[in-house]
């Protein structure tokens, strides 16, 4: 559905489904099509449960597609993930046993870059990320936006092409998230990546993204896109421009009926 | 003085105060010699007991039963918890003998390991293991458990071996739990190879403070006895510094 067949698209999705096996076999996406063009902020909202982690794990390489298949500039994504795809989880990913400097240093170093680089790299992600007070803490000092503020930053310093981030706002309030709303899109201006953002937030995604990808119930499934025409300089002020609750109120138009469907209540 | 400081001098004064306590009565003749002796006399004793040269065959013969017994518990209870956690079948045969494990009187099977390995140290040192291999394969089970799966998630982007992902994410994810199965093990080995000689052996620390006990040698019985207690609050100790050592590289100490 939501495919916008640009020359430059950095990421593509045909016909993927991903049904996971079992007594009772789970159909949890697709089919899906889909084309990230390069340096797009692109979201994903849809009901719970309707297959939007799913959709990331796949598009990574972390879960392989039952049918369909995935590409990543150009080459085929399967098995692993591929280098320049750089993930966020919703989930506290942080090494609890490591500070804040030895968790973003933590693939740099395992990629075998050089000592003087990962200095480099690392105090550049950490004074981005605003962490250098904390350098010597370790995650369980921080709070919980802090630490997805440390998990972003490690991705950031391996420099990826493309950014995948599942809900990583999800555990924090509403003020924190605007403000790292904001981060994130100084982070894309920066970076130049293409950025695929999982949220169950309508606010946060047509606050950040370029496009907004809206998915039915399970199986997840695009049923319309929104293209929001935000200018690239943006942040968090952009709530109070009108257009923004046009953009919103169209999102939930959209996804209002796979709502009620996924929580059994299906519109007449 | 910080809390912990605090609490830890709180801790000695309160072990001294009972110290001094028993020191009193034993002295006053409250307790009889022949009951016990005054912990000052336990200690001249047992450095009288060192300095002949009495204590060091017994000590030596319990620190290498005490010492195999961990390493092969840890090793192979270790290596055992890594396989029951990747075999949930086998896991769900396991899981209710494991549960009920220390419920069995494991000293009655001494005849059987002395006919199986020889009337040597090794049916004692097997006794140790049979203690304490459970609670390193329960430990290591219980920290493979908790190992979030988003870990396993952060070691498939950052493209980790299988053996990276075990070094750099799998241990020290389970480290603290690993850490218990580690004091459990040592204190399982320990008191199974003091029990075992004290019933069973002829020879270590326990037969030691048995032998003296049938033959009456008081002092010599309390003396073998504070040695065996400072033994087991030395390795505790060092264990307790190691956790919190390990605690604080998590900033939870």
């Amino acid at each position: 559905m939501p495919t916008r067949k640009a020359a430059d698209a950095h990421a593509v999705l045909r016909g993927v489904t991903r049904i996971y096996p079992g007594g009772t076999p789970v159909h949890a996406l697709g089919p899906i099509d889909l084309d990230l063009a390069q340096g797009e902020f692109f979201s994903v909202v849809g009901p719970s449960g309707c297959g939007k982690s799913t959709l990331l794990d796949v598009l990574s390489g972390l879960s392989p597609p039952t049918e369909g298949s995935v590409s990543f500039e150009g080459k085929t994504v399967a098995g692993q993930v591929p280098e320049g795809i750089g993930v966020v989880f919703q989930e506290d990913a942080s090494l609890p046993w490591l500070t804040v400097r030895d968790n973003v240093a933590f693939g740099l170093r395992h990629a075998g870059t050089d000592s003087a680089e990962v200095d480099r790299r690392v105090s550049y992600a950490i004074g981005f990320m605003g962490l250098q007070d904390f350098t010597g803490a370790y995650p369980s000092q921080l709070s919980g936006g802090m630490r997805q503020r440390v998990c972003i930053a490690r991705t950031l310093v391996l420099q990826p092409r493309l950014i995948l981030l599942d809900e990583p706002f999800g555990a924090l309030d509403q003020q924190t998230r605007l403000l790292m709303g904001d981060e994130l899109l100084r982070l894309w201006r920066e970076t130049d990546a293409t950025v695929l953002l999982i949220t169950h937030a309508l606010d946060e995604a047509a606050l950040l993204s370029d496009r907004v990808g809206v998915m039915s119930a399970r199986p997840g499934r695009f049923i319309d896109l929104v293209e929001t025409s935000w200018a690239r300089e943006r942040d968090s002020r952009i709530v109070s421009d009108p257009a923004f609750g046009t953009v919103t109120g169209r999102l939930w138009a959209a996804l209002r009926p796979e709502s009620m469907k996924a929580i059994g209540r299906p519109q007449p | 003085m910080n809390h912990g400081r605090r609490i830890l001098w709180t801790r000695v004064a309160f072990i001294a105060g009972l110290v001094g306590l028993l020191e009193a009565l034993c002295r006053l003749h409250v307790i009889k010699p022949l009951t016990m002796i005054a912990p000052s006399q336990m200690v001249q004793e047992l450095i009288a007991l060192a300095w002949s040269g009495e204590l060091a065959e017994p000590a030596l013969q319990t620190f290498i039963e005490v010492g195999a017994s961990f390493l092969f518990s840890v090793t192979v209870g270790g290596a055992l918890g890594a396989v029951v956690h990747a075999l949930p079948r086998v896991r769900r045969t396991l899981d209710p003998l494991l549960a009920s494990w220390y419920a069995v009187p494991f000293f009655v099977f001494y005849p059987l390991l002395v006919a199986l390995l020889g009337l040597n140290v090794l049916p004692l040192i097997a006794i140790g293991v049979v203690f304490a291999t459970p609670a390193m394969m329960l430990s290591t089970l219980a920290g493979l458990d908790r190992v979030p799966r988003v870990m396993h998630k952060v070691a498939r982007v950052h493209r980790l071996s299988q053996l990276q992902e075990v070094r750099l994410i799998t241990l020290p994810s389970a480290a603290p739990h690993l850490f218990t199965g580690l004091k459990l093990s040592f204190a399982y080995s320990f008191i199974g190879i003091i029990a075992g000689e004290f019933i069973l052996s002829g020879g270590g620390l326990g037969y030691g403070i048995s032998y003296a006990y049938e033959s009456f040698e008081t002092p010599k019985m309390y003396a073998l006895m504070l040695f065996v207690l400072l033994i087991a609050l030395v390795a505790n100790g060092v264990l307790h510094v190691w956790d919190r050592r390990l605690a604080r590289r998590r900033g939870l100490a």
